[in-house]
């Protein structure tokens, strides 16, 4: 069958053409992050780790990337809270209106983050707040609030439900129903919902670019870092930037997915 | 009535439970989305803003050539860029599904995906690196003798679109490959063993059954797409300026609040247009 044999041979090449698309530029700025030289493109003159050294030693990065960090962690923890106490007391009671609360909850989602960004930045020039951190954290709770409740309120069965009814039955408090039954029980859909937030809010550009003055965050720090051209500062800091974000996925692939998939 | 005063209770402690997430959302979602709306009418009077309760900035929108530009400009782009998506990304999508081993997909599909997850900026440089005049490809390619002269790839529509294609071929791979696989392989095997050959077995079956999935992720593509900043202005240049990055303009020199939002309500509402039309066609689709 030639024919059968060609089909395969053009399935083969296809996959291999886009995966090369797809990791061509990764490829490039991981390969000349290493580069002995002034710019990051080819030829390459040979590997040194100069310019990992460079972004390590570099205050304004480094303070950058702690400040990425807090916000990250910071936001997707208030949204991780905010969310599962809004799936706990929708799912579990009868609450009036409640598919209008639940389209609340998720609208952000459908709205572009310039647009969330843009609406902030006007409220809170209005009120005279002056712009920080905790700007850019309130934004990001904004973007995640909906996803942490989504993801939570999704994975909350009817089978949590009994063992809920039966811990109240034996004389538990609802705040020790909620936090020694429910969200342990919860915990593999709760630990997504914390590690996609922060990987989203670690990435996020332009709610962090809008709503930030002096401390930013790197993405933030990384774009003004763009004025100065091609650099292979830029690609070694671009390419910690994809490590980190790697390592969280992984850290949930391996502890969240593989946790279900034994269930 | 004892139950009566039960319920109350409970009522009353599961607001407890909604309220935070409930009024998190109203302050910092509702709100600022009202009063970027009541901004949009009013105007701007060197760095006062009056306001005026009028429709100025939306007339204005439609008389000035660049700002209306703007928004054909992004949808143009946009267009382009879910149709080559799909296009691209179907094919690969189907070959993860089908041709790859079962206990490869899973690898397959999360390596296909893996550059997703790098931000916006990085991976909008990382194109710069590739298109740049100085980039990979004219560098290579003058290396090597076909061309003289660098080509000029990067700060054009071109560039724009692929790097968002980049994005959105991976987004869709994701989308229509679990649509592929949620298909029951009997419809396939029914429509085979009557008679219809490999081409029609995909037009007349596959093709309408994931139909739902592509346009969900085209939808997703149209909304991510027309709403980004970062694309258009890193790989694009300040040639022919997109929705966003007018937007942008907008606040960085002239401080003009009022035609940000009035611009962003713009935005809002063909995002909300495009939403409605997805909707309704998926509805048709299903009765």
């Amino acid at each position: 069958m030639i024919s059968s044999r060609f089909s395969k041979l053009l399935s083969w090449s296809y996959l291999a053409a886009l995966y090369g698309f797809i990791f061509l530029p990764v490829a490039v700025l991981v390969l000349f992050s290493f580069q002995d030289g002034r710019l990051p493109v080819p030829p390459f003159n040979g590997a040194t780790l100069k310019w990992y050294g460079e972004v390590f030693s570099d205050s304004r990065l480094m303070s950058a990337l702690t400040n990425s960090l807090m916000v990250a962690i910071g936001s997707a923890t208030v949204a991780c809270v905010l969310g599962f106490c809004a799936a706990y007391g929708l799912a579990r009671f009868v609450l009036p209106a409640s598919r209008l609360q639940r389209g609340l909850l998720i609208a952000p989602m459908t709205v572009s983050y310039l647009i969330i960004a843009l609406g902030l930045l006007t409220t809170f020039n209005w009120l005279g707040v002056s712009l920080s951190l905790w700007t850019v954290g309130i934004g990001h709770v904004v973007i995640n609030l909906p996803l942490c409740f989504a993801i939570i309120y999704a994975s909350m069965g009817d089978h949590q439900k009994n063992i809920e009814r039966a811990a109240r039955d034996l004389g538990a408090a609802e705040w020790q129903v909620m936090t020694q039954v429910s969200a342990p029980m919860l915990m593999p859909s709760i630990l997504a919902a914390f590690f996609l937030s922060v990987t989203f809010s670690w990435d996020e550009f332009i709610i962090a670019f809008l709503l930030s003055r002096f401390d930013v965050t790197l993405p933030v720090e990384i774009w003004s870092m763009l004025r100065s051209g091609l650099n292979p500062k830029t690609n070694a800091v671009g390419s910690v930037v994809f490590l980190v974000s790697v390592a969280l996925l992984l850290i949930l692939e391996l502890i969240v997915f593989r946790r279900t998939a034994k269930k | 009535m004892a139950t009566a005063s039960l319920e109350t209770r409970e009522n009353r402690r599961a607001w407890g439970f909604v309220t935070p997430a409930l009024l998190w959302t109203v302050a910092f979602f509702v709100i600022p989305f009202i009063v970027m709306a009541a901004i949009s009418l009013a105007t701007r009077k060197g760095r006062e803003i009056i306001m005026a309760w009028n429709f100025d900035n939306y007339i204005e929108f439609f008389e000035k050539a660049h700002l209306l530009k703007g928004l054909f400009v992004s949808l143009e782009i946009t267009l382009t860029v879910t149709i080559i998506s799909v296009i691209l990304a179907y094919p690969l999508a189907w070959i993860i599904a089908e041709r790859v081993p079962q206990k490869w997909q899973r690898m397959a599909l999360i390596m296909a995906i893996l550059p997703f997850w790098t931000s916006y900026v990085v991976r909008s440089y990382s194109w710069l690196l590739v298109l740049a005049q100085n980039g990979v490809i004219n560098n290579t390619l003058v290396y090597l003798g076909v061309i003289s002269e660098p080509l000029e790839l990067a700060s054009t529509r071109s560039a724009t679109v692929i790097g968002f294609v980049h994005f959105f071929v991976m987004l869709l791979t994701l989308t229509i490959y679990a649509n592929l696989v949620q298909m029951p392989p009997n419809y396939r095997r029914a429509a085979a063993d009557l008679g219809a050959n490999g081409f029609q077995v995909f037009w007349h079956v596959v093709l309408p059954l994931t139909l739902p999935g592509i346009m969900v992720g085209a939808f997703l593509t149209f909304v991510l797409c027309i709403g980004d900043y970062i694309t258009p202005q890193i790989l694009g240049g300040n040639n022919e300026l997109a929705l966003p990055q007018v937007i942008m303009l907008q606040l960085g020199r002239r401080a003009d609040f009022p035609m940000a939002a009035t611009l962003s309500i713009i935005l809002m509402v063909v995002v909300t247009m495009a939403y409605i039309a997805c909707a309704r066609w998926l509805k048709m689709e299903r009765t």
